[in-house]
């Protein structure tokens, strides 16, 4: 294993753990339930792919085997993340969880609000 | 107020399959590295148990019609035929044996007994599991 693909290893897990890291400290600080689902979503599905792609690398480059599992990992952590953060954000919607203070508009209230009207 | 479930149908007919591979490859690579059928038949009911939070029941049961009942008991007969199998050569109960085949495509491949066995294991769990789910989430 020469220098060069150590370097690109180490640095593609250590800005995978720190985007983590990020995700972590975006759900301490953001100030409502779709802010943080926001976070936990985007930044880590793409610290969880950093790092499986790291190790994909790893293993290839050090023992010559490329793993399907981890491909498999990588594209279904891709697929169902973001579906997931997407059905967490709809089902507080729809349960009536309260944006936060700073919000400024709400599409899907209006959206809403128009329909019913409209059927009146 | 009818839902609108779109994403997650589209996305849960995508990541179906890719379960079901995965727990097919778990499966038969339970010989000689982790995996076997308890984890294969647990990672199918899996995929269908996904299947049924996307669907809703009927759907499911129209598109895979097995009675789960069944499918656990003929994993149990089909362990015990295997166990049986053994007396035939006369051996003791539950033998297992394997050999060398060349077969095409996958070349030389050692094809055990024991796979039947787990493949009753495998039909066992996904049978029990399914009717556990399916009992809880029919009772109203």
């Amino acid at each position: 294993m020469n220098v060069i693909s150590e370097i690109i290893v180490g640095a593609l897990v250590l800005i995978g753990s720190l985007l983590t890291v990020v995700t972590m400290i975006g759900l301490i600080r953001l100030p409502d339930t779709y802010t943080r689902s926001h976070a936990a979503s985007k930044s880590a599905t793409l610290g969880v792919l950093f790092i499986l792609v790291g190790c994909l690398l790893y293993f290839w480059i050090e023992t010559g085997h490329i793993s399907a599992r981890l491909i498999l990992a990588i594209v279904f952590v891709f697929i169902t993340s973001p579906i997931a953060g997407h059905l967490l954000g709809r089902a507080a919607y729809y349960s009536g969880v309260p944006l936060s203070d700073k919000t400024v508009r709400d599409d899907l209230k209006t959206k809403q609000q128009k329909k019913l009207t409209h059927h009146e | 107020m009818k839902k609108n479930d779109l994403i997650l149908q589209t996305t849960t007919k995508v990541v179906t399959f890719i379960i079901i591979i995965f727990a097919i490859h778990l499966f038969f690579a339970g010989h000689y590295t982790p995996g076997g059928g308890f984890v294969g038949g647990l990672t199918t009911s899996a995929a269908l148990v996904l299947l049924l939070l996307a669907f809703d029941i009927k759907t499911v049961s129209k598109v895979i019609p097995f009675d789960y009942k069944k499918v656990a008991a003929s994993g149990l007969l089909l362990a015990i035929v295997t166990g049986l199998g053994s007396f035939i050569f006369k051996v003791p109960f539950l033998t297992h044996t394997y050999s060398y085949f060349n077969l095409p495509l996958l070349g030389k491949t050692s094809l055990a007994t024991v796979v039947l066995f787990d493949l009753g294991v495998y039909l066992v769990v996904v049978g029990v599991t399914m009717t556990i789910i399916q009992t809880i989430g029919e009772s109203e």
